[in-house]
């Protein structure tokens, strides 16, 4: 229902143009929870993402923020087919992905790509760094032999590293040079849209900004398009062109960068901006901040309506009963809340 | 005695390891009045974290330990305590909450037997009061509905409901110093809102003295009257928390608050990331710590060390461990330098960035390698 | 600016020094060095499987024999002797020849002949050879069948994962001695039982039942491991589930697996003693450290070193395979706790 309307807003924009890389619409994630031993019976299902529309233009980024357990990494790997979406569809270039199986799936694969979270956890700790960057090389039989290598350390030169390091092992580097590699591993089949998951929250602070340069950089030269998915708000407004904001599996708010950090209308996305501290302690001392109460409910059993009203300071009899559409308030500024602004 | 609450005098904490001694604190002083909060700003590895170990004498040993220096509290060198005297000082006068609020609460025992556990040991309470006592301080640190939640077992609480347990843990025995490690990096940023403004109120309420160690330069500035900013093991800059925002005095200062976005940043900047990586403290560079990273930096700083001194141009007791920003014949060069705009030697960047292209990954492994974790069970 | 600082000359001087790749096996492999428990455990399976190798290699024109005779031939008091004779049990008496401490020693024989006049020595000697064997065989059994159904089972998850683990479930409801000895008892006086002296059967049997722990701890550590996000990530570059089976999740998992064999080897020798002493394992005249203790037994008063030998050649191989596997263990993570 909610879809429906931000579908009538983007359609006429997505039909023809072709501006739109990534069309998401209604796209629904439940992860089953299951009893039993050999007969396993549903009990439920953790609603990680629950009907959610957005899109992403051509060689923008697309923000997505919110808290822990909101779902926005689950949308990421939906998106990408990494996980088998519930429902709904996720259209690339004009294909349907969410039909796609086996071999045209994979060949799809090549044009998207994924930037993860944990430099540790995301690189093979028992192949070397050539063969990790070499992998979709090989997987996709782009090159093969001394081309591949060649490849490989044009590779490694292109995200700031020695391209002699094809022979090394991941624990041997740091934490910021772990994520270059992955960021050479995505840019090896040449994609066109890389979904960066968290890239830089588990480095260093000094290293950050290296990462994040590093990404804008790229998108320049390559011509990529980002869905950078973080919940740093701070770095999200400097990366992104737009930015959707995640609450419970939804997305409550949808808007160009400065319009939405100007002009929140969600009473979420109002009080995860006061929220942010500021490294200055003058702007700290004057600033007011919106407290929220409580915690994030469970995704199992999400509150009726709108599924922020238990927390949020505005929330009338209404807002427990029927649940807010996703609505165009201003141009290409959508958030879904009976009392916005 | 003076009147500060803590003085800490030329501390040195190593790890001796098979690889070589890290000397993961070095040579830090600094003194903490009652009711302050204090911040300790620096990224991982930079001994921060050993710092407030050391203060409570929860160093794992071996491989760490103390070398040298006095920690003074109360007037009362707990260097020089023995094993039992520790354990009554922690807990009692001086308590700890960490990062991970997960892990350092033991998951199977109630929420109860936790925070009573302490005020049995240390206050001598009975069930009944030691009971009552834990319901206070539950409903102090915002737990809703506490009485019900008493018997409840960690994992029935949310992360930011656990990091408030903690804070309730800590706060038993009414401490005079609360030791706070990265309090609220596990937690979302609505979370984290709710925890800083619990403590914020704690210290104003109690006259509590915080240490709050983080990497986060926003969450200090709201919340700490002065900081002190840690590299390589050393103290780098010491001022009031005004002033440092205000006027950093020294280059790794000006590379951590230009390589962060901003949330209320007005137009789209690049950002300036501290190329390079930070110093193996097992062989730390002879002259100043930062040098191989600065692009400011003059033949001297690779060759002498710079103490801590006061700033040029800057408040007193504003004080910098920089050539560029001391007095002296030789020093100062940085007096000026408004670290907004000038970045310094751009030979000297591109040098820096060839460099950690170039280095060695061992270099790399020892220089990121984690110094071992604490004892979780020693509490 | 152009002068090279000392920190930029120490960072070029490390470029020279340490440039040698290291993986995560070789850092294991370095560790397992330095443990001194191991590497004694290490010699002594080396000595064992050394005797084992050389107690009588003909290769060729080769021909090295460290046995001083051949296991099975008869030395008669009267200097008599017999080979190749097929003679099933043993008779009861006294050993023609005692051990070189005891009274009735022949130096011919440094560890004495059994009742029947095998010399023990060589006879000790072959038995390491099946000891060898029977140890390390199995374990690579184990580890095909086990490693394949606990990574397809593990990977694949739904109902290929639910088929296999119950039937594993199953086979590790048995207790496991029991159905050894009820395979061993009912197959081995089939022909099955007479290929290679009773060795195949051991291997089948031993495989049957010890699969299973395997499939086991392969299963959990591909469900931990598919989790993680390298493997995503293989997912996500478009690799197929054999590629990410065997490059992905079949390397990581290994360290236990390696632990797990290390201390299997040892039981499955151990395992090989008891069915041979209880006469339901190596068939006859094939010298075996059980058989041996099991033909020794009945003159175990007169002359205990026909048990205690065999005993502590067994013993001493037990041992040093639990030291070598808690070295792995320690080497290849020092985090692991089994």
């Amino acid at each position: 229902m909610a879809a429906s309307t931000f579908q009538e807003t983007t359609s006429t924009a997505t039909a023809g143009s072709g501006r739109n890389l990534v069309v998401v619409d209604n796209l629904v994630m439940h992860f089953p929870l299951t009893q039993g031993i050999i007969f396993q019976r549903q009990v439920g299902a953790v609603r990680a993402v629950d009907g959610i529309s957005f899109f992403v233009e051509k060689g923008e980024t697309l923000g997505l923020v919110g808290e822990s357990g909101c779902g926005k990494s689950t949308t990421g790997r939906a998106l990408l087919q990494l996980y088998e979406p519930t429902g709904g569809s996720v259209r690339f270039d004009g294909t349907e992905l969410t039909t796609l199986k086996g071999e045209s799936l994979r060949k799809m694969r090549r044009r998207m790509q994924m930037i993860f979270q944990d430099p540790y956890a995301s690189l093979n700790p028992r192949m070397t760094v050539g063969d990790i960057i070499g992998e979709p090389i090989e997987v996709h039989h782009l090159a093969a032999g001394r081309k591949k290598q060649d490849r490989v350390q044009e590779l490694l030169k292109v995200v700031g590293l020695n391209p002699y390091f094809t022979n090394r092992y991941p624990h041997e580097f740091s934490g910021g040079q772990r994520q270059r590699i992955g960021v050479a591993r995505a840019l090896a089949v040449e994609p066109d849209f890389i979904v960066c998951d968290e890239p830089i929250s588990a480095l260093d602070v000094s290293i950050r900004a290296q990462i994040v340069n590093l990404l804008e950089e790229l998108q320049g030269k390559f011509n990529l398009t980002y869905l950078f998915i973080a919940h740093d708000l701070s770095v999200v407004r400097h990366i992104s062109d737009r930015v959707a904001v995640m609450y419970l599996g939804k997305i409550v708010e949808l808007a160009d960068r400065k319009e939405l950090y100007d002009h929140p209308l969600h009473p979420y996305t109002q009080a995860l901006l006061s929220a942010v501290p500021i490294p200055d302690p003058k702007i700290e001392a004057k600033r007011r901040r919106i407290i929220l109460t409580g915690d994030v409910p469970s995704p199992v059993n999400p509150p009726s309506g709108c599924r922020f009203h238990t927390r949020c300071w505005k929330a009338q009899k209404i807002c427990s009963e029927v649940d807010p559409e996703f609505i165009e308030h201003s141009a290409r500024h959508w958030a879904a809340c009976h009392f916005p602004g | 005695m003076s009147a500060n609450l803590l003085e800490v005098k030329a501390l040195k904490t190593q790890f001796f390891t098979r690889d070589g001694v890290v000397h993961a604190v070095d040579d830090v002083s600094f003194e903490l009045a009652v009711g302050e909060t204090l911040g300790i700003v620096g990224e991982s590895g930079c001994g921060k974290s050993v710092t407030a170990l050391s203060l409570m004498r929860l160093i794992p040993n071996p491989p760490g330990r103390i070398v040298n220096g006095t920690i003074l509290f109360e007037g009362q060198d707990v260097m020089k305590l023995d094993d039992d005297d520790v354990r009554a000082l922690r807990g009692r006068k001086i308590a700890m909450i960490f990062q991970d609020p997960m892990t350092s609460l033991n998951p199977v025992l109630t929420i109860s037997r936790q925070i009573s556990e302490a005020l049995e040991l240390h206050l001598k309470m009975d069930r009944a009061e030691s009971r009552k006592r834990t319901i206070e301080l539950l409903e102090l640190v915002g737990i809703p509905s506490a009485k019900k939640r008493l018997d409840d077992y960690p994992h029935q609480f949310s992360g930011g409901m656990r990091q408030r347990v903690m804070i309730a843990m800590a706060l038993s025995c009414n401490p005079k110093l609360i030791l706070a490690d990265e309090p609220t990096t596990a937690l979302d940023v609505t979370i984290q809102a709710q925890i800083l403004q619990i403590l914020k109120d704690l210290s104003q309420e109690f006259r509590t003295a915080f240490i709050l160690i983080t990497h986060d330069l926003g969450v200090v500035a709201g919340m700490t009257q002065r900081i002190h900013v840690m590299y390589g093991g050393e103290i780098v800059e010491k001022a009031d928390t005004f002033e440092l925002f205000d006027n950093p005095k020294h280059p790794y200062t000006w590379g951590l608050l230009k390589s962060i976005p901003r949330l209320d940043e007005q137009r789209r900047e690049k950002l300036q990331p501290i190329e390079g990586l930070p110093p193996d403290l097992i062989a730390p560079p002879p002259g100043c710590r930062f040098e191989p990273r600065c692009t400011y930096k003059r033949d001297r700083c690779s060759a002498e060390h710079p103490g801590l001194r006061q700033a040029l141009n800057a408040k007193d007791g504003h004080e910098t461990r920089c050539f560029g920003t001391q007095p002296g014949a030789m020093n100062g060069w940085l007096a000026q330098t408004d670290w907004r705009r000038e970045i310094g030697s751009i030979e000297v960047l591109e040098q820096v960035k060839q460099q950690v292209a170039e280095l060695p990954p061992e270099a790399v492994r020892a220089a990121t390698s984690d110094v071992p974790p604490p004892p979780a069970a020693e509490r | 600016m152009a002068t090279i600082t000392a920190s930029q000359q120490r960072a070029l001087d490390m470029n020279v020094i340490t440039r040698k790749q290291r993986s995560l096996w070789m850092d294991a492999a370095d560790r397992l060095r330095r443990n001194k428990a191991a590497m004694a455990g290490l010699f002594v399976i080396l000595g064992f499987a050394l005797v084992a190798i050389f107690a009588d290699l003909r290769v060729g024109p080769l021909h090295i024999q460290l046995a001083p005779y051949d296991p099975t031939c008869y030395f008669y008091l009267n200097g008599h002797t017999a080979c190749g004779g097929d003679v099933v049990g043993a008779r009861s008496g006294p050993p023609t020849a005692n051990p070189f401490w005891g009274a009735n020693a022949d130096p011919r024989f440094l560890l004495g002949t059994d009742q029947i006049g095998r010399d023990i020595l060589s006879r000790l000697m072959f038995s390491a050879r099946i000891s060898m064997v029977i140890g390390f065989v199995p374990v690579v059994l184990y580890f095909l069948i086990g490693g394949t159904i606990g990574l397809a089972a593990g990977y694949y998850g739904g109902w290929i994962d639910n088929l296999l683990m119950r039937f594993t479930d199953i086979v590790y409801a048995f207790p496991d001695l029991l159905l050894l000895i009820i395979i061993m008892a009912t197959i081995r006086n089939t022909w099955i039982g007479d290929i290679m002296g009773g060795l195949f059967l051991m291997f089948i049997a031993l495989s049957i039942v010890n699969w299973v722990g395997m499939a086991r701890l392969v299963r959990g550590q591909v469900l931990s491991l598919r989790e993680k996000e390298f493997v995503e990530a293989a997912r996500s570059i478009g690799a197929g589930p054999v590629r990410i089976m065997t490059r992905h999740l079949l390397p990581n998992s290994l360290a236990p697996v390696i632990v797990s064999m290390a201390f299997s080897v040892p039981l499955a020798i151990f395992a090989e003693a008891s069915l041979s002493f209880l006469g339901i394992g190596i068939k006859p005249p094939t010298p075996s450290w059980g058989v041996m203790i099991n033909e020794g037994f009945v003159v175990f008063t007169g002359t205990p070193s026909m048990v205690l030998l065999p005993a502590a050649c067994i013993a001493l191989v037990m041992l040093a395979f639990t030291f070598l596997g808690d070295g792995l263990r320690d080497a290849l993570d020092p985090r692991m706790k089994l």
